[in-house]
């Protein structure tokens, strides 16, 4: 085997929908349950436990809100290198893709210092529960950043070579997926007290 | 996952791509606005000011996104229905576990090592405030 | 290293290959033992070593079960073959059983192998529409299972905590005294998941996307729709166990207190995050078993299945009820009263479709030309069976009757007729119904008969003595039962006894299906293309179907899958893709 070649399943669409896109939707599905499953459980414990807001207030608005920016901003990319990639502009496409990239790459270096400032003032994930959620959601999250930026530069390392471009709308949903759940965790982690 | 997404082949087959594009910077606009309003809301100290603020506008901001970057809706139809579906079932789920998690205590029983540890720390961030409040 | 290296450059030149097109399958060139059966993409190579992957795990978890069955039987005893059972061994011998055969055995055969083999066949296409994924998606697996069994020979053993897991015993290594055997049971799982997750998405795709022009919605196979709508409901349900799965790991590595009522957790939370995935589980293992038995019934009796629609919207109604009633696990564990009776309610409904399902299948034998060859015997034991396990539910779905019932070996006894019809009842009728498509030789009949004699014979004697022991209170997860005077009133051991030779009778009988299996695969008597005469299409391509699936070009659909016995026709089948 030499090369692999791509068997004829691949290049059918019976819903017309294209396959990669398909699976990404259903990838996304599968997610909300994962992500349901952290935030019921916090919302719950949050919801019994009054006494949680005295921990909750240690937390830094200013951090979650300029990451909150820099995610909103590379899902802009994001959703211009899929304009690019419609207009089969892949060298646009991938710059686009880069930037987006980019954007994961300064969201997790500032939650590192935001992390890093917590853990020195004795936050802790076993300190308390609240952070034992804390740092369990948003690390969860973080897992999903890492994946999906090491995916859009595989990705945008094609679309620069003009190949594989519906891919670039793909990997386009799980990113703005990644955008949705921080717009949710940002409130129910910095701004309720 | 999407490293074994389709070939060029499958935008023919899939009917052409027909995604139409919005004004992309202005909506993210709105979104920054949205997100200014979400942190400036909880500011005010009303508590339903913040609830309407932070989770309200979370919503909104998510619905942009879904809508506007997403295009979900113009995808067929069962898309949106099957993401509902997964968010109801999330729902079904908190409501089946709340009366029990969320609750410290129901019909004949009573969760007291949950509510030893409420009354332990409400007393403890009074007497933490107690403190602040001599010091100043 | 050598390998590895191999496997790197035939990525690379992976990527090169999109401009091939469809036709880039007309050429292939030999390939060597390592490409062809370890690092194929071929949906059928990854399909049998899912199945055999799954045979060798039945083979851990028979041998469990058969160590603590004998401790419980003879107490006590050195048994042959294992030696002394200690406690200890005894609760990581009862994990492992419970763990390896729901996890590692039926969710692999079911879903994983013959979702694997089958969905590309039946809907008529080449392959799966993401190969790589998929062999990735067996590789994950592969490791979970490597890691299991590393977790028997670490210091402190193997995980004893149940199935379920249940914390505190589960989340601090004071209690379990598994400090490395419970995480790495843990992470076991949570890669296994990963792996069926990816399958599952890589399932659901290929068949929304690359079925064979023709075939419509209704068109698909039963069998195929189960294992899709059992993907689904795995994708649904396991999510909030993924982050139940990470809180724990962290509660027994870090030392966080997710589940610690004293620092602000929840043990119940565990619970419920277990059994909201726990039962569509039994679901996503029972659907696939459903559709292989209506298969076979339907070729077997020659006739349309009863009802194909009904089938199908009871399987979705069955799946959407199953999220709503996996609290009838925690009737007696804490929860609130007034949630159980919600929860029994729902229970009870859901047998409902789940009887229906049965109804359809003894309405297609109705007036059907029925011939017992070996896999139809075994879909009409299933039929018998699971339909025990599914009353014996009804009982401890009534909320009141199970606060006696709970933790049983009626409870236990109720799950065994559940899950012995789908993992191995079903599972031995789709392997001697498939057998020939996938090796292209028959089975010995008649060594077949004797395996399904023997089995099913031995299965109801294991089983019938543990409801009866059940119903007079015997408790479940108990090492030496010498040790409670109550539980050993008169008759009670008689019945373990029983039940404990019983087993080694099934076990013996499992030989049998092994030679059978093996030599016949070798040796066993050539097979047409389609020996049972049935319709769908994987019986179009040859026995066994080479890369590529149907060298004849791939097939176009023209009617449903079960028109057996046309008025119109002179042959008694009418293939999907025959014009
Ligand atoms: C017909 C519908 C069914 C009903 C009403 C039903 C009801 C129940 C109930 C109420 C329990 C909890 C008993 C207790 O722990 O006290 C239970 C346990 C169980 N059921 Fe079913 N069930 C049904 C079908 C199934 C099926 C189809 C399967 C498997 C594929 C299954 C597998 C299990 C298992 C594994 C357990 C016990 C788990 C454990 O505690 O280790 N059940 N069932
Ligand atoms: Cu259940």
């Amino acid at each position: 085997m030499s090369s692999f070649p791509r068997p004829i399943a691949t290049t059918r669409s019976v819903t017309g929908i294209s396959t990669g896109k398909l699976a990404v939707w259903w990838l996304i599905a599968s997610e909300i349950v994962i992500f349901g499953g952290v935030l019921g459980s916090y919302l719950m414990h949050r919801i019994g436990h009054p006494e949680w807001a005295s921990q909750a207030a240690h937390t830094n608005t200013v951090f979650g809100a300029v990451n909150t920016f820099v995610l909103l901003t590379s899902s802009l990319f994001a959703v211009m290198a899929h304009q690019a990639a419609d207009q089969k502009d892949g060298k646009k496409a991938a710059k686009f893709l880069y930037l987006t990239t980019l954007g994961a790459v300064i969201f997790l270096i500032i939650k590192s210092v935001e992390w890093t400032g917590e853990i020195q003032h004795g936050f802790t994930i076993t300190s308390h529960t609240f952070w034992s959620f804390y740092y369990t959601a948003a690390g969860i999250h973080g897992v999903h950043v890492i994946v999906g930026a090491i995916i859009m530069l595989v990705i945008a390392n094609d679309a620069r070579k003009g190949i594989d471009l519906q891919r670039v709308e793909a990997v386009g949903l799980y990113w703005h997926f990644v955008d949705i759940v921080w717009i949710f965790l940002f409130p129910l982690l910095y701004i309720a007290k | 996952m999407s490293a074994d997404a389709t070939t060029p082949h499958d935008a023919a087959h899939g009917g052409g791509h027909t995604t139409h594009h919005y004004p992309y910077v202005k909506i993210w606009g709105v979104l920054l606005v949205l997100l200014a309003l979400s942190v400036i809301g909880p500011m005010l100290g009303h508590p339903i000011v913040t609830l309407l603020t932070a989770f309200g506008i979370a919503f909104v901001k998510a619905f942009i996104v879904i809508k506007y970057f997403m295009h979900l809706t113009v995808e067929k139809k069962y898309i949106g229905f099957l993401l509902l579906v997964m968010i109801a079932f999330m729902l079904v789920f908190v409501g089946g576990v709340s009366p029990d998690v969320m609750k410290h205590e129901g019909q004949r029983w009573v969760n007291t090592a949950a509510q030893d540890v409420v009354t332990k720390g409400l007393a403890a961030d009074k007497a933490a405030e107690g403190h602040e409040g001599k010091h100043e | 290293m050598s390998s590895t290296a191999t496997a790197t450059k035939h990525e690379d030149h992976g990527h090169d290959s999109h401009g091939h097109g469809p036709d880039a399958h007309a050429h292939h060139p030999e390939q060597n033992f390592f490409m062809k059966y370890l690092w194929s993409t071929d949906h059928k190579i990854i399909g049998m070593q899912y199945l055999f992957t799954g045979m060798f795990m039945a083979l851990i978890g028979g041998f469990t079960v058969y160590a603590f069955r004998m401790q419980q039987a003879f107490p006590g005893m050195s048994i042959p073959g294992y030696g002394r059972v200690t406690a200890t061994d005894y609760n990581a011998l009862v994990t492992t059983h419970g763990s390896v055969m729901i996890f590692w055995v039926a969710m692999p055969v079911l879903i994983a192998a013959l979702g694997n083999y089958l969905i590309p066949l039946m809907i008529g296409c080449d392959d799966m529409v993401f190969p790589r994924l998929n062999r990735l998606s067996y590789q994950i697996f592969l490791v979970s299972v490597i890691v299991l069994i590393a977790s028997f020979f670490v210091e402190g053993g193997a995980f004893g905590g149940a199935w379920t897991s249940y914390p505190p015993l589960s989340a601090k290594a004071q209690y379990n005294l598994t400090p490395l055997g419970a995480p790495m049971w843990l992470f076991a799982v949570a890669l296994e998941f990963a792996a069926f997750l990816m399958g599952g998405i890589n399932f659901v795709t290929t068949v929304m996307n690359s079925r064979a022009p023709g075939m419509k919605m209704f068109d698909v196979p039963i069998v195929v729709w189960s294992i899709i709508i059992a993907s689904i409901l795995f994708m649904a349900s396991v999510g909030p166990l993924i982050a139940g799965a990470v809180m724990m790991l962290f509660d027994q590595t870090l030392g966080t207190a997710f589940f610690d009522p004293n620092k602000g957790g929840d043990p119940v939370l565990w619970q419920h995050l277990f059994w909201f995935f726990g039962h569509p589980e039994v679901y996503v293992v029972m659907l696939p078993a459903m559709g292989i038995v209506a298969e076979v019934i339907a070729t077997f009796s020659r006739k349309k299945l009863f009802a194909y629609k009904t089938v199908l919207y009871t399987m979705i109604g069955t799946g959407a009820l199953s999220f709503f009633v996996w609290a009838h696990h925690q009737f007696i564990a804490g929860i609130d009263p007034r949630m159980a009776n919600i929860f029994s309610v729902t229970t009870l409904l859901i047998s409902i479709p789940v009887a229906e399902m049965l109804f359809v299948y003894i309405a297609t034998l109705y007036g059907g030309s029925i011939r017992l060859t070996t896999p139809m015997l075994w879909a009409l034991a299933f039929i018998g069976e699971f339909l025990l396990g599914g009353v014996t539910g009804i009982f401890l779905g009534s909320s009141g009757a199970d606060i006696y019932f709970h933790d049983t070996y009626f409870v236990l006894a109720h799950f065994h007729y559940t899950f012995f019809p789908i993992a191995f009842i079903a599972v031995f009728a789709a392997m001697t119904y498939w057998f020939p498509k996938m090796f292209g030789r028959y089975m010995n009949e008649a060594w077949g008969k004797v395996h399904f004699w023997g089995t099913i014979v031995s299965f109801n004697f294991i089983f019938i003595p543990l409801f009866l022991l059940g119903a007079r209170g015997d408790h479940r997860r108990i090492f030496d039962y010498t040790h409670f005077p109550d539980l050993m009133k008169p008759g009670m051991q008689d019945l373990r006894i029983l039940a404990t030779l019983s087993l080694v009778v099934l076990l013996s009988f499992q030989v049998i299906f092994l030679v059978n299996f093996f030599l016949s695969m070798v040796k066993g008597e050539k097979a047409p293309a389609n020996p049972w005469k049935s319709n769908t299409l994987e019986w179009v391509a040859p026995s066994p179907p080479p890369h590529g699936n149907f060298p004849e070009g791939l097939p176009t659909v023209h009617r449903g899958p079960y028109e057996y016995s046309h008025p119109d026709r002179q042959d008694d089948y009418w293939p999907q893709n025959a014009s």
